[in-house]
């Protein structure tokens, strides 16, 4: 009872979020019912008994991903009048597809079945008396390790790419150039005057 | 009244549709695109994680997280590019990305 009751709290949670999402005017506020949104479906996570995903969800999108985005979005002169216009144009357009969307998807839910061997068929079972992120680990390092590897590869050509395209030069900033430093020559650096005595330079 | 796969499974398709709807919606605002398609990414978290959960078999776990990662990956290259079309142009509307346009 308790865990229906908590099933549809953090469900209704997340989906009025999502829909503040869509529609708050300002992006600020939309990243913020975005971390909501996370925060709720980690929640979801958590009932469903994936501990350790529910919080990396927590980790990895509030702590990472969400705060990007707001920093983005704060970083970013947008003007939100601009952006705002001819929202409403869109709303028929939108709802119409999302209506047709949902009901496709509520038929598909309406009519599946299990076949009958797919319980018989699980790939990697949860062994009983393991916590959820031992077992996860398990796994993960063993049976999945190129999915894992692949995984760790997209991180990195992701993070070579963000890099490459924010990396600017900019003129006109102070620079230490070590070559130039070490390869100065005394004739540069000082200059000697003859100056005769009692008469100044 | 006990929660099964079919609960999650709703919750997963209005997420995913409500990510969706907001894409059709925030034509202009090219932000609130990345993060509707963050909430669809999410949805089908959701989704592999409730099967998971349903069957005792942590594939659907593992996968959720490939998604995480990609999802993550995605987000800091679409602001990346983001910040650099800012630069640029001064403007991120999406009726602007015209320059290559032949």
């Amino acid at each position: 009872m308790l865990i229906a009751l908590a099933f549809y709290l953090f469900a209704a949670i997340a989906v009025a979020a999502a829909v503040m999402v869509v529609t708050a005017r300002n992006p600020v506020h939309s990243v913020l019912f975005l971390i909501l949104t996370f925060f709720s479906s980690a929640g979801l996570f958590m009932l469903a008994g994936a501990e350790f995903l529910a919080l990396i969800l927590i980790v990895v999108y509030v702590g990472a991903v969400a705060v990007l985005f707001l920093f983005v979005v704060m970083m970013l002169d947008i003007d939100i009048a601009e952006l705002r216009q001819g929202v409403l144009d869109y709303v028929p357009l939108g709802a119409l597809i999302g209506l047709i969307m949902l009901v496709e998807l509520g038929l598909a839910l309406g009519v599946w079945a299990f076949a009958p061997e797919a319980a018989s068929s699980v790939a990697a079972p949860v062994h009983p008396g393991l916590t959820n992120t031992e077992a996860l680990g398990r796994v993960l390092y063993s049976d999945f390790l190129y999915v894992f590897q692949a995984s760790g590869l997209v991180l990195l050509v992701a993070m070579i790419g963000a890099i490459v395209l924010t990396l600017r030069e900019r003129p006109g900033v102070k620079r230490q150039s070590i070559a130039q430093q070490v390869g100065r020559l005394r004739a540069e650096a000082v200059e000697l005057k003859d100056i005769r005595p009692g008469q100044g330079l | 009244m006990t929660i099964g796969l079919s609960h999650y499974l709703v919750v997963a398709a209005v997420l995913f549709t409500i990510g969706i709807l907001g894409i059709f919606v925030n034509r202009k605002n090219i932000i609130i695109i990345l993060m509707c398609i963050e909430l669809m990414l999410l949805a089908v978290n959701v989704n592999l994680v409730a099967f998971s959960a349903q069957f005792g078999d942590l594939t659907g776990q593992v996968f959720a997280l490939v998604i995480l990662t990609v999802a993550a990956a995605e987000a800091a290259i679409g602001l990346a590019i983001l910040v650099v079309f800012f630069r640029n142009r001064g403007s991120i509307a999406v009726e602007d990305v015209n320059a290559m346009k032949g």
